[in-house]
């Protein structure tokens, strides 16, 4: 099993799931591709399927509407599936916590593995936290 | 027996073959990361995803064809398996097995409707949408690749076996003369539509469509569904090599020049992957009826003509 963890911890392909986000935290997962942070190196990679992927990304706060889905979303992914939710909004509910249409916290609607806090967490706190993941991958 | 099981299942066959594949899959996707001021990923990259797919839960769709979604991409692999031995076999041992040309050409075309059958199984729209690009793009270039396969015959004095076509090059390959340079140019263009890669990546739009056909894959079966990929790396450009490069020499400098031969196309590919966007379905259809195919007529009267 550790020698199958080692594979997965080498190719983990990410889906990012918009939860209803201010894009802020998008904008700096974006950057992750760019050439400066280039994320690639670890074989992490963007996909565009539920299907294909082995960590799906939440940001945002889970309101009303976004809630079934990221059940749903998480629902169909093939396991093992980890979830990873970026941004303070995830992590504390941030400037949302008193909003009238906030719904529950995330770790209520899916299992959440792993936070990376922060409004938006830079690239370097994103690629920690997966670097983290990794390491716990490979022990 | 025991010569035709090593030949289908170790040497040109499926071990040789997926194993360059997910190398020379990794020389792409580094050179593409090159192109865009990337490092790309490492070197056992490739592996990596296949074995971690193969680990990994596979969902049947409830609404799927499930026999069809199922055998869709384990045909698609057999097939390429048994091309790859069909072509290895007259370039690396210099004997014909089995069929001639023609039943290459006939295989090729079933990795392309594998891929419809599967993507139209699953019901998914994003999947469907994708099997019906893949269905007009095999109409748009195989007309092409037919009349690509026909050059090299008439150069060769209508030869059909494989291993008669390597030996009638052997004072000199046929891209030497002007229909063989037309007819290699168009046959690269077709390898890069047969492969869905940019710029005739219309049925597995990654950004569009979601990877179109393998978007409901998941685990194991989306695993072959890549390992294809990557086989299709070796397959073709093995076939471009025989039918214009003049297939392989390997004794002493040899081997240094096959390996020369097969990283130029690869190479080619991959620029041509990297500086070009994606085409419109129609923008492709005309592309190939319409501009390419007169060129590669043109290239054929020449090679009638023996020029």
């Amino acid at each position: 099993m550790s020698w199958y963890n080692k594979r997965l911890a080498k190719s983990l392909w990410v889906f990012h799931v918009s939860a209803s986000p201010c894009n802020n935290c998008d904008i700096e997962i974006l950057d992750l591709l760019t050439p400066k942070y280039d994320i690639e190196r670890f074989g992490i990679k963007l996909v565009g399927s539920i299907r294909h992927a082995d960590v799906m990304l939440v940001s945002g706060i889970v309101n009303q509407k976004i809630e079934p889905r990221i059940k749903r979303l998480y629902s169909q992914a093939p396991k093992p599936i980890f979830v990873v939710a970026i941004g303070s909004c995830m992590s504390s509910q941030g400037v949302f916590r008193e909003s009238y249409n906030r719904c529950k916290e995330v770790k209520e609607v899916v299992p959440v593995d792993m936070w990376i806090p922060g409004c938006p967490p830079k690239p370097e706190a994103m690629i920690e936290g997966v670097a983290k993941l990794i390491g716990v991958l490979n022990e | 027996m025991i010569d035709l099981l090593f030949y289908l299942l170790i040497f040109p066959g499926l071990l040789f073959t997926a194993v360059l594949g997910l190398v020379v899959g990794w020389v792409d996707r580094k050179v593409s990361a090159r192109f865009q001021y990337r490092v790309g990923p490492p070197f056992f990259q490739n592996f990596n995803d296949f074995f971690k797919l193969l680990g990994k839960q596979t969902i049947i769709v409830k609404d799927s064809v499930k026999s069809m979604f199922i055998s869709a991409p384990l045909v698609s692999f057999g097939t390429l398996s048994l091309l790859a031995m069909l072509i290895g076999l007259p370039l690396f041992f210099g004997q014909s097995f089995g069929g001639d040309i023609f039943v290459v050409m006939y295989l090729m075309v079933i990795h392309s409707v594998m891929v419809v059958l599967g993507g139209s199984s699953t019901g998914n729209v994003y999947s469907s949408l994708g099997a019906g690009r893949e269905i007009k793009l095999v109409l748009a270039d195989e007309l092409i690749f037919i009349i690509v396969i026909l050059i090299p015959i008439v150069a060769s004095g209508y030869e059909l076996e494989l291993a008669a076509l390597i030996k009638a090059q052997s004072s000199g390959a046929f891209i030497g003369s002007v229909n063989g340079v037309i007819g290699f140019l168009a046959g690269l263009l077709c390898m890069q539509a047969k492969m869905t890669m940019q710029p005739f990546d219309i049925p597995e739009a990654e950004t569009e469509i979601v990877e179109g056909p393998l978007m409901e894959y998941s685990g194991p079966l989306l695993g072959f569904w890549k390992l294809n990929h990557f086989m299709m790396y070796v397959v073709y450009p093995f076939l471009l090599i025989l039918l214009y490069l003049g297939g392989f020499n390997l004794q002493g400098w040899g081997i240094l020049w096959a390996v020369l031969k097969y990283l130029l196309i690869v190479v080619l590919m991959i620029i041509l992957k990297n500086t070009n966007p994606r085409l419109q379905i129609d923008t492709a259809l005309k592309f190939f009826w319409k501009i390419l195919f007169p060129v590669v007529l043109i290239g054929l009267i020449l090679a009638v003509l023996g020029v």
